[in-house]
């Protein structure tokens, strides 16, 4: 999938969180990831946090960095 | 097959009066205490004769035909307009009744076309029917002594109005008055020139009316009468079953005459829509023996080969061998499918299994994604189910109604009509949306507040309400403290108060006056029962899920749940978006709403199935064509779904598509997206399957075949033959027993079997046992989740913004006489309404570009550009543009973008960044549709 399709979706995501406390967020972001993106957009979106975690919405980063 | 009339008691019930007991014709019979003698007689077995009386209009007493005697009463009262009492003694049979009802009939006869009794339909009419009862066989005065006004109205292409047969009982009127609400028809004249006219004194195609079918319904002669009965003749069997247009989900009787459906006629015991219906569930079904069905599977090597008729089974091996192929080298999860929410909940059912247990990955999604989807989503967080927490009726308890984001009249024209009574009772209207829909001011209707917001600004609006209802202290503080989450309800509290939420603040977004917004969040909060109805323009947004927990926060705030005439209730677009949803069609989880990771939930399927399940979500339907386009995702199984025409950014659908190896399209008819398919496997229509839809309001009704299938194989067949193919054996021998699976693995579901269906009529889930009524209202007493739970919802302005390259915002929707893609209604006559997709646009934005009324425009965004003609209209504000998406000509969605909600990636149809410019300058993509065209080879249905 392109990069900047699941950059630009993840950092929706941060965005709907960011109204929350930090820890809370961060847990927020994670978990909508886990459970509603295919396993394959998760390991890329945790590709592009290691290569282009600027791009990312703090919030995004952290919880894909949180991805097991 | 039920029998043909439906039992009419006369006049309406009352529904609570407690019950008395009188004496009728010598017996004992007991009654509400206030209903009709003439509906207490019906009841008890004795129909009165009636003429002008029919039980779902009040009383109107002019017919004089149901006079009766009562003890202690002068003369001979009306039976349709005197109310029973306890202990009256009524008689309605005597020598001198049946002589004035004799001479009744004849006055009747007299002023009445002879040749009633020589058409086909002749069976219809009550008056011949009635006289022939009472042996009156010619009348004793001079038959068309009188001039009456003559008028054969055949403009409607649906029905015919005959005044020569006309009684003049006002039962048309009434109707379209009552039940419609639409005020179309009138008594004008004096005398004997008294007649019925529609609007004014126009013929019934040019009028007001809106074809709804209920002045046809309700006329007790054959004044007027569907032509498809006086073409065919009247039917001799009816069989119960459901619409297939929108999410009310109306009861129909199809009436079928040697097999052949005559006409549909809506059952007065359906639990949706209690005898109305509209033009598209009454009339429009001509499209299932339309001659562009296909019958004959079809298979093609690439998609620019021409198709090649095949039988069955090489059809489905052709599509397992391709499937299997591409798994082969591509893995495992390179391949998916989409269910339908036209199709039944049990050939939904059939396709997740197909792809989760046969494909053996969870790439299931339904096109429920591009509507409802956060309606799913929202719901589920705040409440703990993503369903609607009302049945219709209740909006009959209303004191204030909030629809926002909806237009009932068009898109669900029977439940408009049902809030529409409620509105002309005296319930308040508050209406959300940035067009002037025809609800904020119709006959003896007008919205106390329009709240006419920007496209785009749903969140700051709710916002804004919510905010004045913490503020103002209208909060029911007592329903929070007793039903919700204490922690969540002071967060939001916080968060809702601060400042920037203030209507105020909001108003330079929204565009809405703060003191008008002020003024209606007052009204929901304090009006009374408060009830949100609302659609596709609150989901189809980049914030819709947040726009669904945003009226949920409302609602909990003021203690507007769990009760009737409350709640917070999504008008769905199709027949079965809920039931689509509810079969487990989404990726991330199996029926009834529970996740794939859940090791109990899915370890029952996996044992029933004898199958391991992927425990990770898969690929929504835009995840697999950005996947599709990268390369990654090759195969799909399309049950019933038109992505071409229906799904955002056209050119990267088809981009997908074409990316693709193998495409499998199961419809009716070689729709826009089967250019592009290498399979297509005929599907049934509606009159032909078996099985249930679920409604808006979480009703299960079941959908019964009028038919076999016409190309000789039920859809859920031709799955279970697909899984075979695919090496995963998957067998039922009838469509009860996948509603007996679905049952055993869903405890919402677990109650409900097609034995019970066709026993109780219909059910609402939840419906957790085999003796359970199921749920009309829910969260009564308790959330489903256990504590409602108040969800933060700041404004996040979407980024498809105006500038001055695009400087307008386009916003899309439906009409009343064509539905979704049009792939039925445009195959009807329904088309003599509206045959293109027209553009609304404010006569400001229209002379500031040189544009007239009906001109050709070209409208471009970022994405493409299409050509349409404009409409001027003030029903749009300035600044502001609308159009459908009907008509594959225009292909709509070209210009539509891949901005999509944030928590479901529900597609942002309301909002795109648009110029209008005039000429007609036809795109690239017209050309290459017109190329792509191929007639379809099967033989045609008729």
């Amino acid at each position: 999938m392109r990069e900047d399709t699941l950059i630009r979706m993840a950092n929706q995501i941060a965005d709907y969180f960011e109204a929350y406390p930090e820890d809370e967020a961060i847990e927020g972001v994670a978990g909508h990831l886990k459970n509603f993106w295919e396993p394959r957009m998760r390991e890329q979106l945790k590709t592009i946090a290691a290569k282009n975690g600027a791009a990312l919405h703090p919030l995004a980063l952290k919880a894909a960095e949180k991805l097991g | 097959m039920t029998c043909l009339r439906e039992r009419d008691l006369g006049t309406p019930n009352r529904p609570g009066a407690p019950q008395v007991t009188l004496h009728i014709d010598g017996r004992e019979v007991t009654a509400p205490e206030g209903v009709s003698v003439m509906r207490a007689a019906a009841l008890a077995g004795t129909d009165i004769p009636k003429l002008c009386a029919t039980d779902s209009l009040e009383a109107f007493g002019s017919c004089r035909l149901c006079l009766v005697e009562i003890e202690g009463r002068k003369g001979t009262p009306a039976a349709c307009t005197t109310p029973v009492t306890a202990g009256m003694k009524i008689s309605t049979t005597s020598e001198k009744i049946e002589r004035l009802r004799r001479g009744v009939l004849e006055l009747y006869l007299s002023d009445h076309s002879d040749a009633v009794p020589d058409a086909p339909d002749a069976a219809d009419c009550d008056l011949h029917r009635l006289a022939a009862e009472a042996g009156v066989t010619q009348s004793r005065f001079a038959p068309n002594g009188h001039a009456r006004p003559v008028n054969y109205d055949d403009s409607n292409p649906y029905f015919v109005f005959d005044a020569e047969k006309c009684i003049l009982c006002s039962r048309c009127v009434r109707a379209c008055s009552d039940i419609q609400g639409t005020h179309a028809l009138t008594l004008t004249g004096r005398g004997y020139n008294t007649k019925v006219a529609a609007s004014m004194d126009e013929d019934f195609f040019a009028s007001e009316c809106v074809s709804c079918g209920a002045c046809v319904q309700a006329c007790p002669t054959t004044a007027l009468q569907e032509k498809t009965v006086i073409a065919k003749g009247m039917p001799d069997a009816a069989v119960e079953t459901t619409c297939a247009y929108c999410g009310v989900g109306c009861s129909f009787r199809a009436e079928v005459k040697d097999g052949e459906v005559v006409r549909m006629v809506p059952s007065k015991a359906g639990g949706a829509n209690a005898g109305h219906s509209c033009v598209k569930g009454r009339f429009a079904w001509g499209y299932a023996s339309h001659k562009d069905r296909v019958l004959t599977p079809l298979v093609r090597e690439k998609i620019t080969d021409p198709w090649r008729p095949v039988d069955w089974d090489e059809a489905i091996s052709f599509a397992a061998r391709r499937f299997k192929q591409i798994q082969e080298k591509h893995g495992r999860g390179s391949i998916g499918g989409v269910t339908s929410s036209r199709c039944t909940n049990e050939e939904v059912f059939v396709v997740q299994k197909l792809v989760r247990a046969a494909f053996g990955n969870n790439n299931v999604d339904t096109c429920a994604r591009v509507c409802h989807s956060p309606t799913g989503y929202g719901l589920k967080q705040t409440f703990g189910t993503s369903a609607g927490t009302q049945d219709f009726r209740s909006v009959d308890h209303a004191d204030v109604i909030l629809v926002i984001g909806a237009n009932p009249t068009d898109a669900h024209p029977v439940f408009a009509s049902r809030m529409k009574r409620r509105l002309r009772a005296g319930a308040k209207l508050i209406v959300a949306d940035p067009r002037r829909i025809d609800l904020v001011k119709t006959p003896h209707i007008r919205a106390a507040h329009h709240l006419q917001l920007r496209p785009g600004t749903n969140v700051a609006l709710v916002n804004a309400i919510g905010h004045v209802i913490v503020t103002e202290g209208l909060a029911d503080e007592a329903f929070v403290r007793e039903r919700c989450d204490a922690k969540s309800y002071a967060r939001w509290r916080e968060f809702i108060s601060a400042p920037e939420n203030s209507p105020e603040a909001t108003e330079a977004a929204t565009g809405v006056p703060a003191a008008e917004l002020r003024a209606a969040a007052r009204l929901y909060a304090t009006g009374g029962n408060a009830a949100i109805y609302y659609g596709l323009g609150v989901t189809e947004h980049s914030q819709g899920s947040s726009m669904v927990m945003g009226m949920a926060n409302i609602a909990m705030a003021t203690g507007n749940l769990g009760r009737d005439g409350v709640g917070v209730n999504p008008l769905r677009g199709q027949n079965n978006v809920q039931g689509s949803c509810d079969m487990g069609s989404f990726p991330h989880e199996l029926s009834g709403y529970r996740h794939i990771s859940d090791a109990a939930v899915r370890g029952a399927f996996e044992a029933a199935w004898g199958v391991a399940l992927d425990p990770e979500p898969g690929f929504r339907i835009p995840n697999m064509f950005a996947e599709a386009v990268e390369g990654g995702f090759k195969g799909m199984f399309i049950q019933g779904e038109d992505f071409v025409q229906s799904d955002p950014d056209t050119h990267n659908v088809v981009a997908a598509l074409r990316n693709m190896d193998c495409v499998v399209v199961q419809d009716l008819f070689l729709n826009e997206t089967a250019d592009f398919a290498h399979v297509f496997l005929p599907g049934t229509s509606f009159l032909e399957k078996d099985g249930t839809f679920t409604n808006a309001e979480r009703r299960i009704n079941r959908v019964r075949p009028v038919r076999e299938p016409m190309q000789g194989l039920s859809e859920w067949e031709t799955v279970c033959r697909l899984a075979a193919a695919m090496g995963y054996p998957m067998h039922y021998d009838n469509a009860a027993q996948i509603m007996d699976e679905i049952a055993a693995l869903t405890p919402s579901f677990a109650g409900v079997s097609f034995a019970k269906l066709d026993r109780v009529g219909s059910v609402q889930w939840p419906c957790p046992a085999e003796d359970s009524p199921g749920t009309p209202v829910m969260h009564v007493g308790r959330f489903v989740r256990g504590e409602g739970q108040f969800m933060l919802t700041r404004f996040i302005p979407t980024d498809e913004r105006s500038n001055r390259r695009f400087p307008l915002l386009l916003t899309t929707g439906r009409i009343l006489s064509q539905y979704n893609v049009g792939t039925q209604t445009r195959r009807t006559a329904n088309s003599l309404w509206a045959d293109e997709d027209l553009l609304e646009m404010h006569p400001a934005d229209a002379e500031e570009r040189g544009i007239r009324d009906g001109d050709f425009v070209t409208l471009s965004s970022r994405k493409g550009a299409i050509s349409l003609r404009a409409t001027i209209t003030e029903r749009v504000p300035p600044g502001v543009v609308y159009t459908t998406f009907h008509f594959p000509g225009t292909a709509t969605n070209i210009v539509t973008t891949e901005h999509s909600d944030w928590a479901t990636n529900c597609p942002e149809y309301k909002v795109t960044a648009v110029q209008v410019a005039p000429g007609n300058m036809p795109p690239d993509w017209y050309s290459e549709r017109g190329a792509r065209q191929r007639p379809a080879p099967a033989e045609p249905a008729e």
